[in-house]
């Protein structure tokens, strides 16, 4: 069953949370995940989920996400998203996820200027998604953020739309780097794409300090499973 | 064909980095700077014969995120 489940990590220049992103993919579902390389310009076929990792694609150059958002496996991963295919951001795939469009809104520069490291509390807003579905609505949980380029902003015709379309899938429940309404992640229309700043693949074992984060794999992969 | 390309917040966008600058002014003895914004200049070199819609769609497919960016297009005389 849950060996049927087929995963993709792509990996830009700079990206430096993809094997996370793997290793956790691997623990929950059993099942290696593809890897794709940000020149590609097809994804392996019959995805279940694409995975943007963490990291600093080109370097941040521009604007953290921009250059990786026009390379060109985002082509296939935007016309993927629009076939339903699950799309998780996590960091500086949030990042990419904003610049490429299949997200609202965009990531400054933290309001207190500083890189931000460490376990933060979060607060589930949303437990409907399919990367949600494993939570309890208004559960805390920790996990760990590592990010200079945070700060979420959005006007607020698009974030009073978030906020009464359960688009806001996660909040910080204590302050971490001005985010607009404290928020952490978001989910598209569909509710098909998901990007956070906190690294739940950080987040999946006791030898992580917490495993606060499976709940997020169990929920995309069970889902997908018994979809 | 030189062209500048100024990047810089919308105006209500808060921005960190030149509150920060501003703090440095006022720690270096500089009164009266009442608000500091960093952008970014870009500058091209291109074929005489490119329209300004074409720099336009530069800007706005990469140059500038208009989610949180303004931008302004400047030729400069060789």
């Amino acid at each position: 069953m849950i060996g049927s489940f087929r995963a993709a990590v792509v990996t830009f220049p700079g990206s430096n949370c993809d094997r996370d992103m793997a290793v956790a993919l691997e623990a929950v579902s059993g099942t290696p995940p593809l890897r794709v390389w940000h020149g590609d310009v097809e994804l392996p076929e019959r995805l279940d989920l694409i995975a943007l990792p963490g990291g600093f694609s080109y370097g941040d150059y521009l604007r953290s996400g921009a250059m990786a958002a026009r390379s060109p496996i985002m082509r296939a991963v935007v016309d993927a998203a629009a076939r339903g295919v699950a799309v998780l951001g996590v960091c500086n795939g949030f990042q990419v996820l904003t610049e490429a469009g299949l997200l609202p809104g965009a990531l400054m520069r933290n309001a207190g200027i500083r890189f931000v490291c460490r376990d933060v509390t979060l607060t589930v807003e949303n437990t409907a998604s399919r990367f949600t579905a494993g939570y309890c609505s208004g559960q805390r949980i920790a996990i760990p953020v590592a990010h200079h380029d945070g700060n979420y902003f959005a006007d607020e015709a698009t974030l009073d739309a978030l906020d009464s379309e359960g688009r806001v899938a996660f909040r910080y429940a204590e302050p971490v780097n001005g985010s607009s309404r404290a928020i952490a992640g978001v989910l598209n229309a569909g509710g098909n794409v998901l990007g956070m700043m906190p690294h739940p693949e950080r987040a999946i074992e006791s030898a992580h300090g917490g495993s606060d984060g499976r709940a997020l794999f169990e929920s995309v992969i069970g889902g997908l499973v018994n979809a | 064909m030189k062209i500048r390309v100024a990047v810089s917040l919308k105006p209500g966008v808060l921005d960190p980095q030149g509150r920060a600058i501003q703090h440095s002014l006022e720690g270096l003895g500089f009164s009266g700077v009442r608000d500091v914004r960093a952008g970014r200049l870009i500058e091209l070199d291109v074929a005489d014969d490119t329209s300004d819609a074409a720099l336009d769609e530069m800007c706005h497919k990469l140059l500038a995120n208009l989610v949180i960016e303004n931008y302004r297009i400047e030729r400069v005389a060789a």
